[in-house]
């Protein structure tokens, strides 16, 4: 067992998503991939453009919910321009996650008369079909990771139409889960797992994961924050402990507290 | 008829006018929107037939609109749900008197089955360097009969300024819409108006706008350039939508009064809420 919380883990795969990614706006949309955007930028990435989520672009680096010197404005109006262009990397949640990177957070059920209502599609399309996107999700589970998925927002590799370069931007990076970092590089772009998180075993995703993981009995171990890094991380970015509260400490038996 | 309603989720809706119309007569409405509780309330008074969204947001929790969503799950309104972008686009279109403007969003997304064939694609003419076509979507124009927005300041004329972080998209609205009604929280002199923000902020102008009207406060509960988002009541509307009876008090004390009794309830509302809360702690 690793001593690093799990929530750390995630943080470092999270970070990881934007390693190379140079100049171009990080748009991470929950805590954990926020605080992950911020540890690359303060790292390895310092040219990352990073909003407060509303219209002001930071010069410097906050902790999480708190504000910043600004170097720019980005009122919703011109992050539609910024996604046209492709200079934007997206993290965003999923309600549902297909073995070809479809994506659902619009609403369950039949498209004209849903059980269950979620926020409609969002940005997801026009994300997805512009520029580099990846997901994060807290809760790894059959429900998410499913056969199918209700309604595709986001668009996964098997509706790319290969005779029509409008989809030639479509990339889905990573996928990261509190058990494991994941891509699309199996077969015909299928689900593949990277590594599993300390702890995390293969029956663990595969019990947990709607269809088959390819590459699940040869996945590495997701790697240990560095000294740096965790100090980033507790002291600086996070001091209060937010991301505990989308990744519980896992314990000895692998039970979340 | 087909309305545009200005603002973003929960973020400078002109609700006094959203509220005027709930109380009205007028049904079979066809929404365009970034929609939040300005669609919600028009779906808890049963004024809406049709709607054309990016997503509907009350942008803190519960998040998801419970009149919107009962709307969908009841399916008593037909949606034509798209990307945000296409939002932009359609108005865009709209305001520049064009049948559509071509985008990538929507391709190989559910967006394509929500409109059927009311969406279209369009080849580009122009091939690319390899001799390919490219295949996009063919964004109609969203032509607006009535564009409602809400600015923070503004003169009789139709010369409006926001002072908040974000214009959002309501210019676009006006321009795309036939009969224009801006509300604001202050109505000043032009020269009051030209100089108390930089240039900039002067997003409409007499060209686009039919009516003004002054409406101090009348973004509540959603937030304007001078105030901010009333969570605590936004909460209490949600909650308040859970069952008949809670919906029946809430509308009877909020919905079913003109604006100024709304807004009297609302200051009463929040100090009665001060009070207990302050009994509560002794």
């Amino acid at each position: 067992m690793s001593d690093v919380p799990r929530a750390e883990t995630c943080v470092i795969a999270c970070a990881e998503i934007f390693s190379g990614a140079g100049e171009i706006m990080a748009s991470p949309m929950a805590t954990t991939p926020l605080i992950g955007a911020r540890l690359a930028r303060l790292t390895t990435e310092p040219d990352l453009l990073i909003t407060d989520g509303e219209a002001l672009i930071f010069a410097d680096t906050p902790a999480v919910g708190k504000s910043a010197p600004i170097e720019g404005w980005m009122p919703f109006r011109k992050v539609f321009d910024v996604v046209a262009s492709g200079r934007r990397h997206v993290v965003m949640g999923a309600n549902q996650i297909d073995r070809y990177g479809n994506q659902n957070l619009s609403a369950f059920g039949p498209l004209q008369h849903p059980k269950r209502q979620m926020f409609g599609v969002r940005g997801a399309p026009g994300n997805t079909i512009n520029h580099p996107t990846s997901y994060w999700v807290a809760k790894h589970s059959t429900r998410v990771f499913t056969e199918s998925v209700d309604i595709v927002s986001g668009v996964g590799y098997d509706n790319v139409d290969p005779d029509n370069p409008a989809f030639r931007f479509l990339h889905i990076h990573r996928v990261v889960t509190n058990l494991g970092v994941f891509d699309f590089g199996g077969p015909d772009h299928t689900f593949r797992a990277l590594s599993l998180h300390p702890g995390v075993t293969a029956d663990e995703v595969a019990e947990n994961t709607g269809f088959e993981v390819v590459g699940l009995a040869d996945a590495g171990e997701t790697r240990a924050p560095t000294e740096e890094e965790l100090s980033l991380i507790r002291e600086t970015i996070d001091p209060t402990g937010l991301r505990e509260k989308e990744v519980r400490p896992v314990d000895a038996a692998g039970v979340s507290r | 008829m087909t309305i545009g309603i200005g603002g973003w989720g929960s973020r400078r809706k002109p609700m006094a006018l959203v509220r005027a119309l709930a109380r009205s007569d007028v049904r079979d409405l066809t929404v365009v929107t970034y929609g939040g509780p300005d669609l919600g309330l028009l779906c808890a008074a049963g004024k809406v037939r049709k709607a054309y969204y990016g997503f509907v947001s009350l942008d803190s929790p519960p998040f998801y609109d419970p009149w919107f969503a009962a709307a969908r799950t009841s399916g008593s309104i037909e949606v034509r749900e798209m990307d945000e972008g296409m939002v932009k686009c359609g108005l865009e279109a709209a305001a520049a008197r064009l049948p559509f403007l071509p985008i990538r969003a929507g391709l190989g997304s559910a967006v394509r089955e929500f409109w059927g064939d009311e969406l279209r694609t369009v080849d580009s003419p122009y091939p690319d360097a390899d001799g390919r076509t490219e295949t996009l979507v063919a964004m109609p124009a969203l032509d607006l009969d009535v564009a409602l927005v809400h600015l923070d300041l503004a003169d009789v004329h139709g010369n409006a300024a926001y002072t908040g972080v974000d214009p959002y998209f309501d210019d676009l609205f006006c321009a795309a819409a036939q009969r224009r009604f801006l509300e604001t929280d202050r109505v000043v002199e032009t020269e009051e108006l030209v100089e108390s923000v930089e240039v900039q902020r002067l997003l409409l102008n007499r060209m686009n706008v039919d009516r003004v009207i002054h409406a101090p406060n009348g973004a509540h509960f959603t937030f304007a350039g001078e105030y901010r988002r009333d969570e605590a009541f936004q909460k209490h509307y949600a909650a308040s939508a859970a069952d008949p009876d809670s919906w029946t008090a809430f509308r009877e004390h909020f919905l079913d009064v003109d604006e100024q009794t709304y807004q009297e309830r609302v200051v009463e509302w929040t100090r009665e809420r001060a009070e207990q809360k302050e009994a509560a702690s002794v």
